[in-house]
């Protein structure tokens, strides 16, 4: 009998600390971005600096890890300097994969640094075989970060119909917007989740309470969410606000303030042909990276094994928090 | 050379009568160039309108109206591939492609690129003039400086720009439709209640402030965009195309104000004391252009 194909997993890193965790934890691959507006988790406190990519690329790699630089936001026509510059630091450095998302980024990596490997950003929303293939042909992709808005089933007929490998989101928060063409934060705030890789800048974020306890956030001028003292709230971003219209009040009209956990999903995405397992969260602390990581670990390595894992660790990870499986499992989500 | 205005896509689930009556008086009446047709947001509605397909394409194309057939925005389904597939490969008519999906199909054949797929930077558009496009539809919220930038290099790549200069923006596409969820309903159960918004169903804060509008599977802004007061700039950034994004009310009459404005013939203050007497209920913004807030309205 073959053995069961073991996929890797792919965790996030906000800083060298959290990246050396991550690594420490058994990922197989870590993904983080250079500080600035290059990639699509621009924070405050967040990122690497090209010296700290460096010293976090050796630990990896001379821990069995591989590290993948994301460049994965767009930029506008005068400032494509600060990316190239970016890609340029990546490849010098020796990251193992660049994550792209801009057609132009990718046609400037391909073009000038033709030997260094190309994943494509979940952010560029390729997420037809048509697409995909494209990306492909022009640029050599080995690898596509799928959108979170395909089912196991659809997954398993892009992966039958495309060249290169399949990455997929499994754990953490998932907008609910076609990535990559999102501009939602920035009608309200002026901030560009696209083009200055930040979704819901912190900076906008407001939060007034009221005589009985109430909280109401705030993103710009815009209330996108009102609750009590008792009620638990995830970060705030317009995709998983309450909002009012003329057929319903008070409503979460695009999406609950879920987050994703597809561990039950895990062999049938594997089944499908997906290579490797993505987890959300380079601004999560190190105590979660250490954990969600471990956890992650020993459930990948007892499915590889044969073995029927323990899944509840995982999913206490989110215990207290509303989860659910997104569109992956089937089409009633949508 | 003369500006040329364009008509956007019908981007909301009208009647197929309405559709055709729109097209109808579009060909008769609005002095536009380029009219694009085409199901952009949801590919469960293009079998809706293609009864009255043919007959509007024969009126627009007797009017001498250059014809796009724009692609659909987010293709994942079998349905939407199949869809994108019909439509871009097309060979009789020039394709506006609206997500990566329908690329391959255009390939070395002259194409335009629509407002859904990024092009906010010169290797980006570059790569398209490379691979055949003639027309490139820029996002809306591209600031002004990135417009500026990306004139000059389309002008050397013989491409055309277009930059929206009226209507909702489209803000957001998503897998799930929002119109069917406001109901109880999903995407597959949505019995097309989108229907019912002529120009999308208004979302407001919890506070009462309307914020944005919600069509199927996109989110629009609640504003209306107007660049009446950004034609001249544009024009100085030498911007050949102007694109109108389709209401249910005023359309026609915007177009005109709008071809005025262009030549020269009214002022910007004039147009929008013009347009505001007959548009949908909703204030005007450009605060992308002005890289601020995209709500925001700065007057002209």
């Amino acid at each position: 009998m073959t053995e069961p194909f073991k996929p890797e997993l792919v965790c996030p890193a906000g800083t060298p600390a959290s990246l050396r965790t991550a690594v420490d934890a058994g990922a197989d691959a870590i993904y983080c971005g250079f500080q600035g507006p290059t990639n699509a988790r621009n924070f405050p406190g967040l990122n690497f600096t090209p010296e700290e990519m460096e010293q976090s690329a050796r630990y990896a790699q001379d821990h069995g890890a591989k590290i993948l630089a994301a460049i994965n936001s767009f930029p506008t026509a005068g400032r494509t300097d600060i990316w190239k510059s970016a890609i340029d630091d990546a490849v010098r450095i020796g990251v193992d994969a660049i994550i792209v998302a801009d057609i132009g980024m990718a046609r400037y990596l391909h073009r000038d640094h033709p030997d260094q490997r190309i994943h494509l950003s979940v952010q560029a929303g390729a997420s037809s075989p048509e697409a995909i293939n494209y990306y492909c042909k022009h640029f050599d992709v080995k690898r596509v970060v799928l959108p979170r808005i395909l089912t196991v089933a659809e997954i398993k007929q892009v992966h039958d119909a495309i060249p290169c490998e399949i990455e997929a989101f499994v754990f953490g928060n998932i907008g609910m917007m076609a990535e990559g063409r999102c501009a939602l934060s920035s009608y309200a705030t002026g901030i560009s989740t696209n083009l200055d890789g930040a979704c819901s800048a912190a900076h906008c974020v407001h939060y007034n309470e009221d005589e009985q306890g109430n909280m109401t956030t705030r993103l710009g001028e815009f209330a996108i969410d009102r609750y009590s003292r008792n009620e638990s709230a995830g970060y705030p971003v317009i995709c998983k606000g309450r909002y009012n219209s003329e057929h319903k009040t008070e409503y979460y009209a695009f999406e609950e303030p879920v987050s994703l956990n597809l561990t039950r999903l895990l062999p049938d995405l594997i089944k499908a042909g997906v290579t490797a397992l993505k987890i959300e969260g380079r601004q999560r602390s190190r105590a979660y990276i250490r954990n969600v990581v471990s956890a992650f670990r020993q459930t990948v390595d007892a499915y590889a094994a044969g073995e029927d894992p323990d899944i509840t660790d995982l999913l206490a990870l989110t215990e207290g928090h509303r989860q659910n499986e997104g569109a992956f499992r089937s089409k009633t989500w949508k | 050379m003369q500006s040329k205005l364009s008509l956007g896509p019908v981007l909301f689930n009208w009647s197929p009568e309405q559709w055709r009556d729109f097209y109808f008086q579009v060909a008769d009446e609005a002095p536009v160039d380029t009219v694009y047709i085409g199901e952009v947001i949801c590919s469960k509605r293009a079998p809706l309108f293609e009864p009255v397909l043919e007959e509007v394409v024969t009126r627009l194309t007797e009017a001498g109206k250059q014809l796009i057939f724009s692609t659909l925005s987010e293709t994942a389904s079998a349905v939407d591939r199949r869809l994108v597939e019909r439509t871009a490969s097309a060979d009789e008519f020039f394709i506006e492609a609206n997500d990566a999906s329908a690329l391959e199909y255009l390939e070395g054949k002259p194409h335009a690129i629509g407002p859904h797929i990024n092009t906010f930077n010169e290797e980006s558009l570059e790569f398209f003039a490379e691979n055949g496009a003639k027309i490139i539809s820029l996002s809306p919220e591209i600031p002004k400086q990135g417009i500026k930038e990306l004139a000059g290099f389309a002008e050397k790549l013989d491409i055309e720009l277009e930059v929206q200069i009226y209507g909702r923006m489209g803000l957001a596409l998503s897998a799930r439709c929002y119109s069917a969820r406001a109901h109880n309903r999903t995407k597959d159960t949505c019995q097309f209640i989108c229907d019912k918004d002529l120009d999308g169903m208004v979302i407001e804060t919890m506070e009462g402030r309307p914020f944005l509008a919600i069509n199927g599977i996109q989110t629009m802004s609640y504003s209306c965009l107007n660049l009446a007061g950004e034609i001249s700039e544009l024009q100085n950034m030498g911007i050949p195309r102007y694109r109108i994004s389709p209401h249910s009310i005023g359309t026609i009459e915007t177009c005109k104000t709008f071809r005025d404005l262009l030549d020269g013939k009214t002022s910007p203050e004039k147009a929008v004391e013009e347009m505001k007497q007959n548009t949908i209920d909703a204030p005007f913004s450009n605060g992308f252009y002005h890289d601020k807030s995209g709500y925001d309205w700065q007057q002209a």
